[in-house]
């Protein structure tokens, strides 16, 4: 198409994020808060003794199985967990841990509220969901290079990156969770008088919450699917081990890093699914 | 009795081009005619009715008459198009969002089709919801709440959670939701509607035994006559968004406003709600103080029967007496009917339900005599006009 103009879609974002570096000590803030919450985590992680760590979270899934005695996924988590200590990840585990942990309560602090906005608001909704599938399908790659400008290198932009690849879950099953609430219920709830308020608190969200959960959950699992990716502008931890062994081509050290996040991942996953069960109300 | 809540014409209009479909509307257009013109649908249709305090008012119609709506539009669960509601005399339609929601919380309670418990509470919280967002402190909504349950017969569950309880259980949870808040009015959508048969009997039975101590005002949706003839004091009929008929179940079996009506009481048992003095018709009588064989025997000429019925200077009834013995009188120029009376006719009280003395009935051939407290002969009832009223045709005096 040599006699049209390109359109210069590339010189327009790049206008726009050197405009918003105007912006520095907004970013600033930014970046001590979410760093604020990394260290946070961190340093609950280091203080605790591998072997006390073990030991938390296979009674932690105990207490929460409690009804169901799940000997396998216990099994599953004490080799596991062994497994990460005996290869010398254990410290890379806690970072990425940290990593997810810090994305996932950023991306449920900002993702119910805006789901309960999209639920109770026809026209948010319209707004938000193309925006959601924008940030969902756009390559988590594209998110790094702003990232990195606003926020320099480390765990911080790290986390950024993550929170817009993985809240639209979390978003999305939320509004899903309150839309689903029977209608007669909600009739019932306004027909005895409750505030919009009462009605949310004693009734939407108590409903919708495993819906809610199983958002949390997918949001929990695709920020770790970021670990890697966030590795490449200088996040710590397994992620971080997975790119040098790209680097070097060296698949064994590559393959048992990698292994270390599986781990991570389907002890995550199973633990917040257990929670979410182990609230709701029986049959 | 006072007036508790006045519904004054009421109108629903749902969809696109509201101004435009009332104009239509009051220019007379049907309901079709405005869907076709406009895109909009008529919900409910100019809609006039009271409720008085303590009865029970039972609005009844088939699916998309408007009784939801309608009920809906009471507590502005739907707003209203336009009209007014008012109770005791306050227009609801102008309240503003924090008076409706003390309207909603002291005056009025609902009770829906299919239950609408809340999964994630217990019984007795479901019970005490109400109470709870009135901000009533945990013990003494525990407490009400517990004892509204004890109302509706229902002990031991405070702690379940509605998916371990039946139907009719369920609903009896809900009904106590409603009480448990005090309000005077209820709104009762379909109570009974999604229940069994039998559970259903028996929620009504419920719902009438509460009622004779509670005198709460209640406005009940049904789709089932035989339910609202059973339950409601006055019952409203509505086809398509309008009212069709407003009356007392006797009424609306005996004058049915139009064939709508007609067809739909076709099929109701009537001989449970039909009584004697609906099938009673006016008897032929002589006076036996005034009257003496020779009259006798010109009122049976004159209206072509074999006997007539006897009473006195004061209308209270004697007995019959019939052609042949009366010819005799005339015969042996007796002036008196006295000797001939036969006394042992079957009688019966004007109130009493058609089905108690329905057999009777087939087994005599004498009618019976409908006579009050008094012993005022009020009507006789014969087979024909019985077999009649229950077939649901005219009761014809001549049969």
């Amino acid at each position: 198409m040599p006699n049209i103009p390109q359109i210069p879609v590339a010189d327009w974002v790049n206008h726009f994020v050197n405009w918003l570096e105007g912006f520095t000590g907004f970013f600033n803030a930014i970046t001590n808060f979410i760093g604020g919450i990394i260290n946070g985590f961190q340093w609950i992680f280091d203080l605790i003794p591998i072997w006390l760590f073990i030991v938390l979270v296979i009674g932690g899934t105990y207490w929460l199985n409690r009804k169901t005695k799940h000997w396998t996924l216990i099994g599953f988590e004490l080799i596991g967990l062994l497994y990460v200590w005996n290869q010398g990840y254990w410290r890379d585990m806690t970072q990425t841990l940290t990593l997810v942990l810090t994305s996932s309560l950023i991306a449920l602090v900002i993702g119910v509220p805006l789901g309960i906005w999209m639920a109770k608001s026809k026209t948010v909704e319209v707004i938000v969901k193309p925006i959601l599938d924008f940030m969902q399908t756009m390559p988590a790659f594209v998110y790094l290079i702003p990232a990195v400008a606003f926020f320099g290198i480390g765990m911080v932009p790290g986390v950024i990156a993550s929170v817009i690849f993985a809240m639209p879950p979390t978003i999305r099953m939320t509004n899903l969770g309150i839309r689903q609430v029977p209608a007669d219920l909600i009739e019932a709830a306004d027909s005895y008088g409750s505030t919009s308020w009462q009605k949310l608190i004693k009734v939407q969200l108590p409903l919708a919450k495993s819906t809610l959960m199983a958002g949390v959950n997918q949001s929990m699992m695709l920020s770790l699917s970021m670990v890697v990716i966030a590795s490449m502008i200088g996040a710590m931890g397994l992620g971080n081990k997975v790119y040098f062994a790209v680097g070097r081509n060296d698949a064994g050290s590559g393959f048992a890093a990698g292994l270390a996040i599986v781990i991570l991942a389907i002890i995550l996953d199973r633990i917040t699914q257990a929670i979410n069960r182990s609230k709701t109300p029986k049959a | 009795m006072t007036e508790k809540l006045k519904v004054e014409h009421l109108t629903k209009i749902f969809g696109r081009r509201i101004q435009k479909a009332q104009e239509l509307l009051n220019e007379g257009k049907s309901k079709a005619e405005i869907l076709n013109a406009v895109g909009a649908t008529v919900g409910v249709n100019n809609a006039s009715f009271t409720v008085n305090d303590g009865e029970i008012f039972v609005i009844m119609g088939l699916s998309g008459s408007g009784k939801s709506t309608i009920i809906r539009m009471i507590n502005r669960l739907i707003e209203p198009t336009s009209g007014k509601i008012s109770i005791d005399g306050d227009d609801l339609t102008k309240l503003d969002k924090k008076e409706l929601l003390n309207v909603r919380r002291k005056k009025m309670s609902m009770v829906f089709q299919n239950f609408a418990l809340f999964p994630n509470r217990t019984i007795v919280e479901n019970t005490a919801y109400g109470l709870e967002i009135q901000g009533v402190d945990k013990d003494t909504r525990i407490k009400k709440a517990h004892d509204a349950l004890e109302l509706v017969g229902l002990h031991g569950y405070d702690n379940q959670y509605p998916t371990q309880l039946s139907g009719g259980m369920q609903q009896r949870v809900g009904l106590a939701r409603a009480l448990a808040n005090d309000s005077q009015i209820l709104l009762m959508d379909e109570a009974f509607s999604a229940l069994d048969p039998l559970n259903r009997k028996d929620m009504q039975d419920e719902l009438l035994d509460l009622q004779e101590n509670l005198h709460k005002t209640i406005v009940f949706i049904s789709h089932d006559l035989n339910e609202a003839l059973r339950i409601g004091d006055r019952i409203m009929i509505m086809k398509d968004g309008e009212v069709v008929q407003i009356g007392t179940p006797e009424e609306i079996l005996t004058q049915p406003a139009d064939e709508y009506v007609e067809r739909f009481i076709e099929d109701v048992d009537r001989t449970k709600v039909l009584t004697a003095a609906n099938v009673m018709i006016r008897p032929n009588t002589v006076n036996i103080d005034k009257d003496g064989p020779r009259i006798a025997m010109r009122r049976m000429l004159e209206n072509e029967i074999s006997s007539v019925y006897v009473v006195n200077n004061k209308r209270e009834f004697i007995g019959i007496v019939d052609a042949s013995h009366v010819m005799d009188l005339i015969r042996q120029k007796v002036t008196k009917l006295d000797s001939v009376v036969q006394k042992d006719v079957p009688t019966t009280k004007p109130d009493t339900p058609i089905t108690t003395i329905m057999e009777k009935i087939s087994e005599t051939s004498i009618p019976f005599a409908v006579v009050d407290d008094q012993k005022h002969l009020l009507g006789i009832i014969i087979r024909g006009a019985v077999l009649g009223a229950i077939s649901g045709n005219e009761v014809n005096a001549d049969a």
